[in-house]
């Protein structure tokens, strides 16, 4: 047991518990279903502007890129274009797969004792990590865009197209979509890689617990509502259109689980510019990966040099002129 | 990188995350659906469960219906009201489509406006279709 991660556990059982006896007990859907919700689109929107402004006028006085590969040199050798990019172009390249496909988690590396004899420390390739978050973060987008069906009407084809291979396996009635189970089964993994793997568990902190335990939460509210304990899926379109075209109404019969579900939604939405997650916008700012490494074809001055006082040479010696022929030191200009 | 680069960047950022809002200024949203009560089911007054379960629950129901029928030959359903059914989708006057007369404007109003496309007519038939 370890507090880092018992404190958020306990705060998102009570976030749940606030909307669901807020709703059920004291008849507040007004506030979890509406006011609240707005708030946070406001907040996340808001937060995530002054974040990213903030990066944005910070400077970034260095080249430096980090490199895993040849970098560009002599017509003979050959260049690694994707690790180690000198053109804006090969910089694209390299920033598009790393935001899509997770290049550098694919590197990731594990120090262990060996399990034979020798018992040496050895480091070896360790794939999880880069399948658990490509897992997640894919089927965590899946969900985002499949519910976008609960603001348009009517849904625009690529939305059904993407229901339709989503629910493809066709399993029960309403059918198994398959970004939901990945979704839970994935922040699951990557819950249990932080608890028991010692290593990741000595650098975990409750801001590293915290969403993973939101979005578990918010996963498996959804997934109850969808299958098991059931909502009144037009009421909540009713109600979630409503929201979004400015003329908020309350569904008849839709209970406290819906209202927690939005609110832990909205609370992640809040949480999200004040925490790590804003890696979403900072991946596309890391200086380590967004720079060209071309700082042997081109100088590059550090934008915030001012004009430093210096005194060079002939300003000294005209200084000194005198003195130093009196002292018989050689000097460039006699007079 | 140039600050208008990433100034562009997050503008085009903060319209994705309101397309919900402008996408339905654009657009004009389809009314929320009334299914019709039509034929039979506008007499009988009574449906398998009550109206609230009926709405959020019918398709379990159904997963329930098709395994009694497919998988234990079981056709009868005793429904809690005490109305007893001749479990089927779209046979006979005790079936979904048999009381509820008008598929499309019952099943059809509110999965269209749900985005959801049931499958079953792949197979299964609307008996309104096949006259
Ligand atoms: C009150 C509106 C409403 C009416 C009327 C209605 N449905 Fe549905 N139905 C829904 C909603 C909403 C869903 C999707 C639920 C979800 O996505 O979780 C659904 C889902 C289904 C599904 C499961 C589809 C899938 O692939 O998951 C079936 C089957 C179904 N309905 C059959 C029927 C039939 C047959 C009728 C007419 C007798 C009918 N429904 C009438 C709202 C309705
Ligand atoms: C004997 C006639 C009858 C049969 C059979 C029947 N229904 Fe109904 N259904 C009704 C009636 C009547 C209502 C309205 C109930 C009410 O208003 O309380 C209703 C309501 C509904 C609703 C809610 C509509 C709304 O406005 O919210 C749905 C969904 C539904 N039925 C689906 C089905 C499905 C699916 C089946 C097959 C499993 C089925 N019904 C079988 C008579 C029937
Ligand atoms: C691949 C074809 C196929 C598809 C798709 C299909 N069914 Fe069926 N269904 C059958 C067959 C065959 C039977 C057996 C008919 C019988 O024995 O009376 C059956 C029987 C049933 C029955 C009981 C008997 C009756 O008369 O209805 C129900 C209820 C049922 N299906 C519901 C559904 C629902 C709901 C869906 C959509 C989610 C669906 N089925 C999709 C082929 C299909």
């Amino acid at each position: 047991m370890n507090q880092k991660y018992l404190i958020p556990l306990t705060t998102v059982f009570l976030l749940f518990l606030i909307a669901y006896t807020g709703v059920q007990g004291a008849g507040l859907q007004v506030f979890f279903g509406i006011v609240f919700p707005y708030l946070a689109v406001i907040a996340f929107l808001g937060g995530f502007v002054y974040k990213v402004f903030g990066w944005a006028s910070s400077a970034v006085p260095f080249r430096i890129p980090t490199t895993c590969g040849q970098q560009k040199s002599l017509p003979w050798i050959k260049q690694n274009c994707i690790d180690n990019p000198d053109t804006p172009g090969k910089v694209f390249l390299r920033m598009l797969l790393e935001i899509f496909l997770f290049r550098s988690l694919f590197r990731n590396t594990k120090a262990a004792f060996n399990r034979n004899e020798s018992n040496k420390l050895a480091y070896s390739w360790e794939i999880f990590l880069w399948l658990g978050a490509l897992a997640f973060h894919y089927s965590l987008l899946v969900v985002i865009l499949r519910h976008l069906r609960f603001f348009t009407a009517p849904v625009p084809a690529c939305l059904t197209w993407l229901e339709y291979f989503d629910g493809i396996i066709q399993l029960g009635l309403p059918g198994i979509f398959i970004s939901g189970i990945v979704l839970l089964a994935a922040t699951l993994f990557l819950l249990a890689r932080r608890i028991f793997d010692t290593k990741v568990s000595y650098i975990s902190q409750a801001a590293d617990y915290f969403p993973l335990f939101l979005i578990i939460a918010i996963a498996t509210s959804g997934i109850f509502m969808r299958y098991f304990t059931k909502v009144d899926v037009i009421g909540i379109k009713t109600f979630t259109m409503g929201l979004v075209t400015f003329s908020p109404v309350i569904p008849q019969g839709v209970g406290g689980l819906f209202y927690a579900h939005i609110f832990m939604v909205s609370v992640l939405f809040i949480y999200f510019p004040l925490s790590k997650l804003m890696h979403m916008g900072g991946v596309m700012l890391s200086p380590t990966r967004n720079m060209a490494n071309n700082t042997r074809a081109k100088r590059h001055v550090n934008p915030w040099n001012y004009d430093v006082k210096t005194h060079t040479y002939e300003e000294y010696e005209d200084h000194f002129r005198d003195k130093m022929i009196e002292a018989g030191l050689p000097v460039d200009k006699k007079e | 990188m140039k600050k208008n680069y990433i100034i562009a960047g997050l503008a085009i950022f903060v319209i994705i995350v309101l397309s919900p809002f402008w996408f339905n200024m654009v657009t004009t949203p389809m009314a929320a659906p009334k299914p019709e009560l039509l034929g039979k089911a506008a007499t009988t007054k009574k449906c398998v469960l009550d109206k609230y379960d009926m709405r959020a629950n019918h398709m379990s129901l159904l997963d329930t219906w098709r395994d009694s029928v497919v998988r234990s030959s079981d056709r009868k359903y005793t429904a809690a009201n005490g109305h007893s059914f001749n479990m089927s989708l779209s046979t006979g006057e005790n079936s979904c489509l048999g009381c509820h007369e008008d598929k499309a404007k019952f099943c059809d109003s509110c999965h269209t406006y749900a985005s959801v496309t049931p499958y079953c007519w792949e197979c299964h038939t609307n008996p309104k279709e096949i006259q």
